[in-house]
């Protein structure tokens, strides 16, 4: 398989400092927050590739500079090749489209659905004659709600409109962004469901960003575990939820909620994550992690091979050792 | 012998006139919660369920209001109340704590002020022992330095300890009852599970009974003794936690259950509940899940609603109820 | 057409306006004033224009009183020169609306391409606007108008002078009120640009003038019409003021301002109705229109619900 997607070493820090005014009264330093740090990965074509992690994980941030919404600061994109934020025409090729968490947000609410649908077609030149009629029932709604207006419709059919707009660029990537964290879990159902279907007659690849592991299990061909915009662990689900390799995953893992139920007095995760202004030192879980030692404060461990899985923790194998042992 | 409960909720029905017509968000609802236990009311969101918590601490927005049922909390009943009695029992009776913390904080204050009013307006206290009790209500939440905290403002803190100010707040005054209404939506897995931690515990050590709301069959599943699933104002099901999430007998309940992705098994497909619940104002006769439901029956559209009395284990608002061979 | 008034009249707004008496007022004053001005011709008496059709007989008619020499009657008397004051009034009224209307509409223009362009491209063009607009409210609106009145006076010959004056007023009147129009649109385009609809479109590969008028102007027309109309009360008052000072509309074309300076001078010898129904219909027009602003203000503004 080729990758479709290669992504290497990619950061991205906002400037975060206060008006210059109140920096020279105040004698404030210039602050830069860094939300992605020295992220590579590959996405093959048709795959589902998920980017999982906390808020403040910068996953967000992945998704956007992987949409060409937002330009790296550091690394670059290449999709089939060609650097995504160097080559325009890269970007017309690539035929990204988007999914947004928040369904109402995602849709111009002065606009017909059908307008809505239509707009990539229209921009592309192409004709719109049925296009929005065929796409709807595509996505499970009736060629009739192309001439309502997005208000008069739930969240979960707003999602699914959005699909059919993305649908109707014929896209060859498509990065989902929470598409379900705002939907109750009767529609998160329906619209999975329907974009593993979609998947599969379309041969579409998906990026998919989520804090929800159970979802991530559930859709994901393979797993990047973001910490502090730094990606800590990627490995395919049965890997990862088997047996997590990163110290951070495993604490992730027994903090998620499960729906077997078991009792609660497994060790909680420690502290809350820092603030990515001023980032710890060295490896960014280490004030969290039960196994940090003297290196992992000192120095940033890399993403490495260990065991058929990527890890960046300096003590990944004796971990595994130990977990084995 | 079962201690008497602390909130008895009886035939609740909260509704909302309107220019086209009266809705009924919150419809006949009855539960108990008995002295530590943590009673989960979960169910989509317009199930009416953040209604019912409302309604109990009396915090409907007009025109919203209990149209009939009865509320005891205490054996007292605070349904008809007016609302300076009310806002008496709120606070020293009933503790609150919402999905965002910074809505339960005044910004302007310190929250050691915020902390000590609150404790000195339900107890008869001095400021000093107010203060130490403070220090002592921050210290159970887990808030390292607690005595030095007290001068810090709100957002001073982490989201994580933003939500357990608001939780010290909330039980400062020994309430017998603590309403949360989505304590940890807003929060991180990992913030999540230790937030989960903490009401369980202090519940258990004081025997504070709790009404989690949210929408969240994870949390429920942690947290919760029993839970509620609710369906377009209606209970659909109440039972043990435990069984209900594994034996479902409401088949509305049952959908739910199947429609979560699961952390254990990577399946393919996800079970699917056909079409969304009905808005409040246009909900149908008979069972208001009967058109989604795989079982319906005549009776299930034609006959009024069923209630939890009409399954033989008295545990799902259904006329045919799912068995389960054990 | 029926259907959509219809379900203006049962949509939420449309209850509004039914249930607020004030609205109803000055919706009804606010209209039937802009029909008495399209119609003028048709409903004055006289054109006090035509020269022709004057009598400086009929001079200082008092209302509903027979002239002393003609035996003319005239229901709001008449001027100095003879003029019909109630036909006056009409096409005065004529003249301030099209003033008032035009230059909200070039303010409204000007604001809103700015506002746009500031908020959705932000930095220094942002800046850059945003400050020039600072600097504009600085100075009172009359100020601004009447110095761009004077330096247009200064490149005009004078005889094309009084043909141009009611195009002048207009855009120095427009001129002095962009700025509320551009604070406000780029304040909304700020929090739409931000918005998923607005990303959905950069990903379709629209460009930004294209976002910007198609995606993000439909969404912020509510705030815009609350302040055009209550920018065309102040417009109305701010021709009135600047025809009262003499450096407005001409004796040629009199709007209502124009009428009570004419009026002013005779206060004090006692035809009082020549100034008092000129200033009267001003009030009530600005007064019913400012009224309506202010209202829709209120049940537009998602905030106040």
């Amino acid at each position: 398989m080729t990758a479709f997607v290669t992504v290497s070493h990619l950061g991205r820090s906002f400037d975060v400092s206060k008006p210059w005014l109140n920096r020279v009264i105040e004698r404030l330093p210039r602050r830069r927050l860094v939300a992605v740090s020295d992220v590579s990965f590959q996405i093959e074509e048709g795959a589902v590739y998920a980017l999982v992690g906390e808020s403040g994980s910068g996953k967000s941030t992945i998704g956007r500079m992987l949409a060409g919404l937002m330009t790296p600061s550091e690394g670059k994109v290449e999709v089939a090749g060609a650097d995504l934020h160097a080559d325009p025409a890269a970007r017309k090729a690539a035929r990204i489209q988007m999914i947004f968490q928040d369904p109402y947000a995602s849709l111009n609410p002065r606009w017909r659905v059908r307008r809505i649908i239509c707009e990539p077609v229209v921009v592309a030149g192409g004709a719109t004659e049925g296009v929005a009629e065929r796409l709807l029932e595509q996505v499970g709604l009736s060629a009739a709600d192309a001439d309502k207006f997005p208000h008069e419709f739930s969240g979960g059919q707003r999602q699914r409109i959005c699909i059919a707009r993305a649908l109707a660029a014929s896209p060859r990537l498509i990065i989902c962004d929470e598409p379900t964290s705002a939907l109750d879990v009767s529609v998160q159902a329906q619209v999975l469901n329907l974009m593993s279907d979609l998947r599969d007659d379309l041969g579409l690849t998906y990026m998919f960003i989520s804090h929800d592991l159970t979802v991530v299990r559930h859709m994901a061909d393979r797993i990047g575990v973001l910490y502090l915009g730094r990606l800590m662990e990627e490995a395919t689900p049965d890997q990862l939820f088997e047996r997590p390799r990163h110290p951070y995953t495993q604490m992730l893992l027994a903090a998620a909620p499960m729906m077997e139920g078991r009792s609660r007095d497994i060790d909680l995760p420690k502290g809350e994550v820092p603030d990515p202004i001023s980032p710890p030192p060295g490896c960014a879980f280490n004030p969290r992690c039960p196994f940090a030692v003297d290196l992992c404060r000192q120095e940033r461990p890399a993403l490495r091979d260990v065991a058929g899985v990527r890890v960046a923790c300096h003590r990944a194998e004796e971990l595994a050792a130990l977990s084995a042992g | 012998m079962t201690p008497p409960p602390v909130l008895s909720v009886r035939n609740l029905v909260v509704a909302i006139p309107s220019r086209s017509g009266t809705s009924r968000p919150v419809n006949d609802i009855s539960f108990d919660i008995a002295p530590g236990e943590i009673l989960g009311v979960v169910g989509e969101s317009g199930a009416g369920k953040s209604m019912t918590g409302n309604a109990v601490i009396g915090l409907l927005d007009r025109p919203a209001h209990i149209a009939s049922g009865e509320i005891w909390l205490n054996g007292r009943r605070i349904d008809a109340l007016l609302p300076e009695d009310l806002r008496r029992i709120r606070g020293r009776q009933v503790g609150m704590v919402f999905q965002d913390p910074l809505t339960s904080l005044n910004p302007l204050l310190r929250i050691g002020d915020q902390l000590i009013e609150t404790i000195r307006e339900h107890l008869p206290m001095t400021a000093a022992a107010a203060r130490d009790r403070a220090v002592a209500a921050l210290e159970e939440v887990g808030i390292p330095a607690a005595a030095e905290r007290l001068n810090s403002y709100p957002h001073e803190f982490s989201g994580g300890m933003r939500q357990r100010v608001v939780i010290a707040l909330a039980l400062c005054a020994e309430p017998s009852l603590v309403i949360a209404d989505e304590p940890t939506t807003a929060l991180d897995v990992s913030v999540q599970a230790q937030i989960i931690a903490l009401l369980r515990r202090l519940c258990r050590d004081r025997g504070t009974a709790v009404m989690l709301v949210t929408h969240d069959m994870g949390v429920i599943s942690e947290a919760a003794d029993r839970v509620a699933v609710m369906y377009a104002g209606r209970l659909a099901e109440l039972g043990p936690v435990r069984s209900v999430i594994s034996q479902p007998r409401h088949p509305y309940a049952d959908g739910l259950m199947g429609a979560m992705p699961s952390i254990a098994i990577g399946q393919r497909r996800l079970r699917q509940i056909p079409g969304a619940m009905p808005r409040p104002s246009a909900i149908p006769p008979g069972c208001a899940f009967a058109p989604r439901c795989p079982r319906a029956a005549d009776t299930c559209r034609l006959d009024p609603a069923p209630s939890l009395a009409d399954d033989p284990q008295g545990r799902a608002a259904c006329w045919f109820p799912m068995e389960h061979s054990a | 057409m029926i259907r959509q008034f219809a379900e203006f009249w049962q949509s939420d707004f449309g209850w509004k306006f039914r249930h607020s008496p004030t609205a109803v007022l000055s919706f009804v004053v606010s209209v039937a004033l802009v029909m008495a001005a399209i119609a003028a011709p048709l409903i004055a008496p006289t054109n006090p224009f035509d020269s022709a059709s004057l009598n400086l007989m009929n001079g200082f008619s008092a209302p509903l009183q027979p002239n002393a020499f003609t035996g003319e009657l005239f229901l709001l008397g008449t001027d100095d020169q003879g003029r019909d004051v109630f036909s006056t009034i009409l096409y005065g009224l004529r003249v301030s609306l099209f003033v008032g209307v035009l230059a909200v509409l070039f303010g409204m223009v000007l604001g809103v391409t700015l506002g746009l362009i500031a908020g959705y491209v932000g930095g220094r063009v942002d800046g850059f606007i945003m400050r020039v607009a600072d600097i504009q409210l600085t100075f009172p609106a009359i100020l601004v108008a009447m110095l761009i009145f004077g330096i247009a006076k200064g490149i005009i010959a004078p005889q094309y002078r009084d043909q141009m004056a009611i195009w002048v007023l207009i855009i120095a009147i427009g001129l002095s009120d962009w700025v509320p129009f551009a604070r406000v649109v780029r304040g909304a385009t700020m929090v739409e640009k931000n918005r998923d609809y607005v990303q959905a479109a950069r990903l379709i590969g629209r460009k930004p003038v294209a976002i910007m008028v198609l995606h993000i102007l439909p969404n912020v027309l509510n705030p815009i019409l609350i302040i055009a109309t209550i920018s065309l009360a102040l417009a109305i008052i701010a021709e009135a003021t600047l025809s009262f000072l003499g450096v407005g509309a001409p004796p040629t074309q009199p709007s209502l301002g124009t009428l009570i300076r004419i009026g002013q001078t005779f206060l004090f010898s006692g035809e009082w109705w020549i100034l008092l129904f000129p200033a009267a219909t001003l009030l009530a027009l600005a007064l019913s229109v400012n009224s309506l602003g202010d209202w829709l203000r209120d049940a537009l503004n998602p905030r106040l619900k």
